[in-house]
């Protein structure tokens, strides 16, 4: 079943993009997360365990209500807890942890398979994990530490924002079951539109420093966040300004176009070279043998 | 409720107490999300805990567990020292204007008429002064010194801000927060509402924790109101609908009187139950209790029922004294009992003082469980070292274990917290050979009246008269069985459609006339869909069936002055206008009278108004009192340390013996449930064991300092009546408060201990709560006992 | 990164991308969302049976409703037209398929002989006839019909009745009849525990 609405996949260049003319009139979608509204039930995470058909193991107390204790192949959202001191005043802050979905995704960009990993038009992030080589590339680049890599089947795991759901006209699930409206779902525009208002809500209410997390470092995110404090996103577990890792934008950026013309480039040398001076040996120790493992073992140091 | 789930986003300012709406009711705390972001209201949480409600709450204050009373009834002198009251409101619908007999009394923590050899009173002076036609002497201008506005000044002139902090620990400053918020409704066009459960029940005052808030509320006009109320949130998904039932000790359907050995006669009973009114021109509405209790046993007996046997009253029961959970398991546990049927219970687990339970099972001679899952009560006789420890080849009893059908393999109704019957279809059938509980009760039933039928017995008329005339006798339907509940003509078969039909000669039948309406000549009202909100106000008629008479806030006459004008244009409920009653809700009157002929809104009373003084209602007294829990963290009572605790406790042979001190225990403790759990039984669902995979306890950061101990250790946590070994939570959100010259460090620890279920193995936290409780209703103290805590080895 | 790694990295990223912008990938390039799975599915409205809010559901079965075919549950969510829950389950709510599925459900009638270890299978009808003869027993020889006053009680303490209040009203009314009419008064409900 071709969707022909993917705008981006990882492993490819523009030459032999993914089939996207069915994009017309596709809106960006949004989900807003916001923490002030949020009473920290675990509805989104059990919604969506339901939903997805996961069940993680039953793990044990740790010291937090916080369970299972991080993102998992098998949960792929999380609450997470934490207790905060503002102005002498607890406060018991709540996070709606899963993928945010990025305008400009690390994980896209660092996949090398092929449609592991696409982007479709209405600007949520999903992974085919069949076509994953669970090279754990994507679990490295996220700067929120989002997929998980299967010990089970080695492939890479994370929220897909219900794209079985959506794509039939439902909300996520998580979205749907949320008691208390700290979860809403619709057009990135409309959500833009509530968070500012919702923002303007709670400055006067007395949260003078509330404010929209949507970080410009990866481009925007498909799952904004509104929290007390925007200047204190590590205390809901987020960081500050997350960005596309270096090696992977270089990679997406510039490598990939460099080296699809540099190998046309070569297979024309070659052939040159074929024709005029006949066959040559690359030596393992010179640039452009390819060692994939060695390569893996390089990249997790 | 008196009030329903989705009029909570009219209020203005909510408090829960007594209470954790957010993580025991999440989505209908979605309502007061609501109403903070859509009505600007303000959330105020009284809790011991900071808890998931605390979390999203304008204003925390924290609480000493068991001293709510002493909290409210502070409110209630800040409320009239500050003239921050609904004059007009508390003028013409309570009865602060009425005179109270001379010989009425408190001194020293006790009403008059206490008599300390039977640990009860003589209620006789807790009443109003009549007059000679057995009226109420009343006085309008509130001048009369007896009158219950001026004794209620003077009861509540101790509970000063000092000495509310003093006695709940809660700090001057944030009580006085909540103070101010909640006066803050008293004008007519700010409503408070108040939402409790269990947090309020499960004291050894819980009715008395619920009055003094109702009080609150009177006086500040605010019962009767959108966005008011009482609001009950109420546990399990149908408590409503069991208490409805009459699934008490005392109770019939419909809160219809179980009747007791001194009613020797259907006329006794009657005469007993039929109030007269205490004020001209009452509605007094249960002077229609015979034509109720009458139909009730023509639904009971069927064609035997017959005015010659005085429709088989002699056939019912009659108590002696409360035969509660806590008093049966007395008796099991002292061999009296030799059968026990237990329905969808998991009483090993649910009831308090666990070891004792277990030696009163063991007693059995029979035991009969029916559930849908498997639960440690009906293995309570398998030895598992440490969290059931048990001789099992000692133990005699015999034990069935019966499968029942879960709600998605059935039909039927349940009543939520705001009274709608909602009708529920089935999805699947069940599991294996399980049945409906109907099913397996007609199955025995049968059974019985065949034995009794063949051989005969003691008593076998009952038995043989007992109404079941099902299409398929031993499995009734859901339909047969609501037919009944909503009452017919006995003649005709007709279905009656409303309680006024209901007679008291034997011509009709009502299983519970409350329901009357709920199933008609026009069909199943409670299956109707229709959401509709014609006024916006979250009142939707066509959603299934609210009793009474799908009324959706109860006492809505007092949403108007006596003239019938709405006190808030913005919350007509009712109104009267061009000589006749408009409304978006089902009057709570009989809206074809005049408003002066209806201005007594609480029609459930002889004298109309609702009780600033509870007349004899109530046994600790007609007006609320501070009383310690059993277990006092403070050993004394610091308003008068000659009555420590509520002095009309019951007490169980051997029971002072089960009670802890505080030299010995020196911590308060507290027990609540989690979000992720329900109870015992998502403790078998593989989902929520996930999300909350094992108990704990909850300890504030100073008392694990004390004890060296850190988050996620191990510790023994031991009451009087046992120990659990479980692990820390170290936490913020609990924090020790001073009280009375002391510090009081408070533990909490969640309900949902299992060691028969998919979770991690644990306790139950009822190894160490007391099965002392409320003098009225028996409910036990589980929210506040005393006990020690130490660093241990793990399980 | 030294310079040893740049030219690892720009070697892999070469290859890699080549390799799959010639179409070299043996797998399709197209990405497709998991099927819906409620597509044909039978729908049944019921109400979440653990608090009092009244949650509305909607339970998903497996199968047409064909009657050669078991529906077992296989999804249960929010019901958004239910006007208090508005399609919104709690953490409970929304795992509710796993109570209705727990691999703790009861299946059979069991019994358990005194000083027994063990369970045992019985019928529904044994089961029937073992406990009305045993309460038959007791009430016979435990029914107080009258009072130390002499009035008329009928009433038997030696059996009770704890009952949920998580089970229907019909459920429950058949339970009141049954208890009142064999004399019960020790009946109570978990509604307050």
């Amino acid at each position: 079943m071709a969707e022909q609405d993917i705008i981006r996949r990882s492993g490819t260049t523009d030459i032999t993009p993914a089939s996207q003319a069915r994009v017309g009139g596709v809106k960006k979608v949004a989900k807003l997360f916001d923490a002030t509204k949020c009473n920290g039930c675990k509805a989104c995470q059990v919604a969506c365990s339901e939903w997805n058909d996961l069940r993680e193991e039953v793990g044990e107390f740790s010291g937090s209500y916080q369970n299972p204790p991080s993102l998992s192949p098998e949960c792929w959202t999380l609450m997470k807890y934490n207790e905060i001191e503002d102005a002498g005043k607890l406060r018991w802050q709540f996070t709606h942890s899963a993928c945010m979905h990025c305008a400009d995704p690390a994980c896209l960009k660092a996949c090398s398979t092929a449609g592991a990993i696409i982007q479709r038009a209405n600007g949520t992030v999903d992974f085919d994990s069949d076509k994953c080589i669970g090279c754990g590339y994507c679990a490295s680049a996220c700067p929120f530490d989002i997929p998980k890599i299967s010990a089970k089947d080695n492939k890479a795991y994370k929220c897909t924002l219900c794209s079985d759901r959506t794509a039939v006209g439902l909300e996520p699930s998580c979205v749907k079951t949320c008691t208390t409206g700290a979860l809403r779902y619709g057009t990135r525009e409309d959500m833009l539109f509530y968070a500012e208002k919702r923002v303007e809500e709670l400055k006067a209410r007395g949260y003078k420093n509330a404010g929209l997390y949507n970080p410009e470092g990866v481009g925007g995110t498909a799952m904004m966040m509104i929290f007390h404090d925007i200047n204190d996103p590590e205390s809901y577990y987020m960081p500050k300004d997350p960005q596309v890792p270096m090696a992977t934008e270089i990679r997406q950026d510039w490598l990939k176009p460099l080296g699809t013309a540099g190998l046309i480039a070569t297979a024309a040398f070659a052939l040159m070279h074929r024709i005029t001076v006949g066959r040559n040996i690359v030596e393992e120790d010179q640039p452009g043998y390819i060692d994939a493992a060695a390569e893996k073992e390089e990249d997790s140091k | 409720m008196t009030n329903h789930w989705i009029d909570i986003k009219n209020s203005n300012v909510i408090v829960i107490m007594g209470g954790n709406a957010a993580e025991a009711h999440p989505v209908g705390f979605g309502w007061v999300t609501e109403a903070m972001q859509h009505n600007n209201a303000k959330l105020i949480v009284v809790d011991p805990r900071f808890n998931r409600s605390a979390a999203l709450a304008d204003h925390y204050a924290p609480i000493r567990s068991g001293t709510d009373i002493a909290f409210l009834l502070g409110v209630i002198r800040y409320l009239i020292d500050t003239k921050q009251v609904n004059y007009d409101y508390v003028k013409a619908y309570t009865n602060a204007s009425y005179i109270i007999r001379e010989d009425f009394d408190f001194h020293d923590g006790l009403f008059s008429g206490f008599d300390e050899e039977k640990g009860a009173y003589n209620t006789e002076s807790w009443y109003y002064e009549l007059d000679e036609q057995g009226y109420a002497k009343v006085d309008d201008t509130l001048q009369h010194p007896r009158c219950v506005w001026n004794l209620l000044k003077q009861h509540v002139e101790r509970y000063d801000f000092k000495t509310v902090s003093n006695v709940t620990g809660t700090p001057i400053d944030d009580y006085q927060t909540v103070c101010e918020m909640i006066g803050s409704t008293h004008t007519k066009n700010r409503v408070a509402t108040f939402m409790y459960a269990l947090g309020w029940t499960h004291h050894s005052k819980g009715a008395q924790n619920i009055r003094t808030m109702a009080m609150v509320q009177l006086l500040l006009g605010n019962i009767g109101q959108l966005g008011g109320g009482v609001n009950a949130l109420r546990g399990h998904a149908n408590v409503q609908g069991s208490t409805d039932m009459g699934l008490l000790a005392q109770s019939l359907p419909g809160y219809l009187k179980l009747p007791s050995d001194k009613e020797p006669t259907l006329e006794a009973h009657l005469t007993a139950h039929t109030p007269k009114p205490l004020r001209p021109g009452q509605t007094n509405y249960w002077q229609n209790y015979p034509k109720f209790f009458v139909s009730l046993l023509k639904s009971f007996w069927g064609d035997a029922a017959t005015a010659e046997n005085d429709f088989g009253y002699d056939w019912l029961p009659k108590w002696d004294q409360m035969y509660d959970f806590g008093k049966h398991i007395d008796m099991m546990y002292r061999g009296q009992v030799n059968g026990l049927l237990v329905q969808g219970v998991n009483a090993i687990n649910s009831m308090p003082n666990r070891n004792k339970t277990l030696k009163a099972l063991s007693q059995l001679k029979y035991l009969v469980v029916l559930d849908n899952l498997s639960s440690e009560t009906a293995t309570f006789w398998q030895n598992e070292p440490g969290f059931n420890e048990v001789n099992t080849a000692e133990i005699q009893t015999e034990v069935f274990r019966l499968p029942t059908t879960c709600f998605a393999e059935e039909e039927g109704s349940i009543v939520n917290s705001g009274r709608w019957m909602q009708w529920h279809w089935k999805g699947a059938n069940a599991p294996g050979e399980a049945m409906a509980d109907s099913e397996i009760v007609s199955g025995i039933m049968l059974e019985l009246k065949k034995l009794y039928r063949d051989e005969g017995g003691v008593l076998p008329e009952p038995v043989a008269a007992a109404n079941w005339h099902y299409a398929i006798e031993h499995n009734p339907s859901s339909e047969e069985l609501t037919k009944e509940l909503n009452g017919y003509d006995v003649a005709t078969r007709r279905q009656v459609s409303g309680f006024g039909e209901l007679k008291a000669d034997g011509s009709t039948a009502c299983g519970c006339w409350l329901y009357a309406g709920s199933w008609t000549e026009e069909g199943n009202n409670m299956a109707r869909r229709d959401n509709h909100d014609p006024s916006g106000k979250g009142i939707t008629p066509g959603w299934t069936f609210s009793w009474p008479m799908n009324r959706r806030v109860l006492y809505n006459r007092a949403s108007c002055d006596i003239n019938g004008k709405p006190w808030d244009p913005e919350r007509t409920i009712v109104e009267w206008k061009d000589g006749k009653w408009h409304g978006i809700d089902v009057g709570d009157f009989n809206m074809k009278l005049t408003p002066q002929e209806t201005a007594s809104p609480f029609i459930m009373q002889p004298e109309g108004v609702g009780r600033l003084f509870a007349l004899k209602l109530l046994k600790e007294g007609p007006f609320p009192e501070h009383y310690e829990p059993v277990e006092s963290p403070i050993g004394t009572n610091p308003l008068h340390p000659k009555v420590v605790h509520s002095p009309v406790l019951r007490w169980f042979e051997g029971v002072r013996e089960t009670l802890g001190t505080k030299d010995e225990f020196p911590y308060a403790c507290t027990t609540y449930s989690l979000t992720e759990h329900f109870n015992f039984w998502t403790t078998h669902c593989r989902l929520a064991a996930i999300s909350m995979p094992e108990t704990f306890v909850e300890m504030n950061e100073v008392l694990a300092a004390e004890k060296g101990i850190k988050n996620g250790d191990w510790v023994k946590v031991s009451s009087k009546r046992g120990h659990i070994i479980t692990k820390a939570l170290v936490t913020k959100r609990l924090r020790p408060l001073q009280v009375n010259g002391q510090v009081v460090h408070t533990l909490g620890i969640p309900r949902h201990g299992s060691h028969n279920a998919l979770i991690k193995k644990a306790y139950t936290c009822n190894v160490l709560t007391t099965e002392m409780g409320d003098a009225n209703t028996g409910v036990p103290e589980y929210k506040a006992f005393l006990v020690n805590v130490e660093k241990a080895e793990g399980i | 990164m030294n310079r040893r790694q740049f030219f690892k990295l720009c070697a892999a990223g070469a290859a890699t991308s080549a390799i799959s912008a010639l179409g070299l990938m043996s797998d399709k390039a197209y990405a497709a969302v998991r099927e819906f799975k409620l597509l044909r599915a039978k729908e049944t409205r019921n109400n979440c049976p653990y608090c009092s809010v009244g949650c509305g559901l909607l339970m998903y079965s497996q199968n047409s409703g064909g009657k050669n075919s078991e529906h077992a549950i296989f999804h249960i969510e929010g019901d958004s037209d239910h006007p208090v829950s508005r399609g919104a389950l709690c953490p409970k709510g929304a795992g509710l398929v796993d109570y209705v599925n727990s691999p703790h459900r009861l299946q059979y009638p069991e019994y358990r002989a005194p000083g027994s270890n063990k369970w045992q299978r019985l019928s529904w009808d044994e089961a029937f006839k073992r406990i009305a003869r045993l309460m038959k027993q007791d009430r016979d020889a435990n029914l107080l019909q009258k009072n130390a006053a002499g009035v008329t009680v009928n009433r038997w303490l030696t059996t009770g009745m704890m009952t949920s209040s998580g089970m229907s009203n019909e459920s429950g009314i058949a339970t009141q009849k049954f208890a009142r009419a064999l004399g019960m008064v020790a009946i109570d409900t978990i509604a307050r525990n």
